[in-house]
């Protein structure tokens, strides 16, 4: 597994959050994501850099490009310094039909992408982490 | 290491007519010309001698890596596409780069006789280059090969459940065998994209030739369902039957107010009562 | 402060949406559209989205809460031309839109909204 490129992107203010979307669709596209993929992976990643501005109090998110044998994917790492997520089990709940996730968007987030991966606890920000593969 | 000599460099570029001409007979004699059209082979190996050439006045050697090899490497990406849509495999298309060195050792012989450290050295600069150029072709190869194949595959699903047109603003999806989770998705997303391209209401999903269904199947059918509907359009599931009823049942699986009908023709009178239209005999 | 445009066209208000919504943008969209049906008595309103290649919950929502407010204003809401890709990652974040009417395109919308203006 190689990183071809990698970088990090702001997300403090409402703009951030469009910019980050702008960079993802770029990214996706760079990996040769077809556009379904595409434009799930862009929509999660608008879920996730708002919860980060919103409830993290602004964070980063990081984004890698990986060559994986004959596949490439698109991980990006969505952190912030915020209050964290106290009851993650409660958080990640939800049927497909409700959409609501304690207005979290995680659990919509999580079915648009392929690794899902969430670091946190109350008093220690917020990590998460999403993967899409070509 | 010392870099390529100018005398390497001018000798390529004087005799490059000669060098073109050896090196193409060799191709042929090898075989690698099958099914490749003579003016098509002309022009890629008169241009990819023009790139090595531009390429090491550029004075970058052997790290093809760097920016002064972008066109060549271009180049050699095409080329492994092409080969690739041909059918051609790996070695075949890595050979047109290796049949080169024949003709330009033999070249650099006649051009530094008198000189062998000399000579030995340039034809290593030579080999290490071309051994570059040759690696780069075939992991571009490799990677155009597994996209093509992907493609493939995709249109392969595509065709084998194809979007039928019933009647102006009536689409038809009749899906036949069992169903896996990828196939229907591809399926699904051509059925919408058909439903957007035709500007058609009404779609009917026909399951008549489906033997079960699962959880999962069920699922994406009604994700289906309701996605076009979202689009603006309408889809009743035709074919329904009694065992897959059941499954549907069994799974508390709500179907959310689709339409269901018992068989295909049933689907399109309703579709066609919805647009307004009716059928009467005519005497 | 950028705003989307609203067109009157006769009895109904038609909004295009084709750039890229940051929230705030969206919030006031929203805002501008219950003035304006308050203020012209619009029967409809026709939200275009044939242009947007993403929806994600904040849009959807939006357009959920512009469709009930409508209602209360006594007018009815059809969303045109959704992208099947939309539409498919909209279902998958489990936002189905359940109160909001949907028309393949403006022409058909319009039709639409002039069927149920005059059923009521």
């Amino acid at each position: 597994m190689t990183v071809r490129s990698s970088g990090t992107h702001p997300i403090n203010i409402e703009q951030d959050v469009v910019l980050a979307r702008q960079l993802a669709r770029k990214l996706a596209t760079e990996c040769g994501m077809r556009l379904i993929d595409l434009t799930k992976m862009v929509t999660a990643v608008s879920e996730l850099a708002r919860n980060t501005m919103v409830y993290g109090g602004g964070g980063d998110m990081d984004w890698q490009i990986i060559d994986e044998g004959a596949r490439t994917g698109l991980r990006l790492l969505f952190r912030d310094e915020g209050p964290g997520i106290p009851d993650i089990k409660l958080a990640m709940t939800d049927g497909w039909t409700s959409g609501s996730g304690l207005g979290l968007g995680l659990t919509g987030a999580k079915r648009l992408v392929d690794d899902f991966e969430l670091d946190t606890a109350p008093g220690q920000g917020t990590r998460i982490t999403i993967t899409r593969w070509t | 290491m010392a870099a390529l000599q100018p005398g390497t460099l001018d000798a390529m570029k004087n005799n490059h007519t000669q060098l073109l001409a050896e090196w193409t007979n060799g191709l042929q004699a090898s075989g690698a010309t099958r099914n490749l059209k003579e003016q098509d082979l002309q022009q890629q190996t008169s241009e990819f001698l023009h790139l090595v050439i531009s390429g090491l006045q550029n004075g970058n050697d052997k790290n093809i890596a760097a920016p002064g090899w972008d066109d060549t490497r271009l180049f050699l990406e095409k080329l492994s596409h092409s080969r690739a849509l041909l059918g051609h495999d790996s070695q075949q298309t890595a050979n047109f780069i290796f049949a080169l060195k024949g003709p330009l050792f033999a070249l650099l012989q006649k051009h530094y006789e008198g000189n062998p450290a000399l000579l030995a050295q340039q034809l290593w600069e030579v080999s290490e280059l071309f051994d570059a150029l040759g690696m780069q072709t075939i992991r571009t190869f490799q990677k155009s090969r597994e996209s093509v194949i992907k493609r493939q595959q995709e249109e392969l699903l595509e065709l084998s459940t194809p979007v039928v047109k019933l009647w102006d603003g009536v689409l038809a999806l009749p899906m036949i065998g069992t169903l896996d989770s990828q196939r229907t998705q591809v399926v699904m997303e051509s059925l919408l994209q058909r439903i957007v391209d035709t500007g058609s209401e009404i779609a009917i999903i026909d399951i008549t030739g489906v033997p079960t269904v699962d959880t999962l199947v069920a699922q994406h059918l009604l994700k289906t369902v309701t996605a076009i509907r979202l689009m603006g359009a309408d889809c009743i599931i035709s074919g329904v039957r009694p065992q897959i009823a059941q499954t549907i049942v069994h799974l508390g699986l709500d179907l959310q107010g689709v339409v269901t009908k018992a068989n295909l023709a049933d689907a399109l009178k309703l579709a066609l009562t919805r647009l307004g239209l009716t059928i009467s005999k005519a005497d | 402060m950028e705003r989307i445009p609203i067109l009157q066209m006769g009895p109904f208000l038609l909004v295009t949406i084709q750039v890229d919504m940051h929230d705030q943008l969206a919030l006031t969209l929203q805002d501008d559209l219950s003035e304006r049906i308050s203020k012209t008595s619009a029967r409809g309103v026709l939200i275009d989205i044939s242009a947007l290649d993403m929806v994600d919950s904040f849009i959807g929502r939006m357009i959920d809460t512009i469709s009930s407010l409508s209602k209360i204003m006594d007018a009815q809401t059809v969303l045109v031309g959704m992208q099947p890709a939309v539409a498919i990652t909209l279902v998958e974040l489990g936002l189905t839109l359940p109160g909001v009417s949907t028309a393949l395109n403006v022409d058909r919308g319009m039709k639409l909204l002039q069927q149920r203006v005059l059923e009521q």
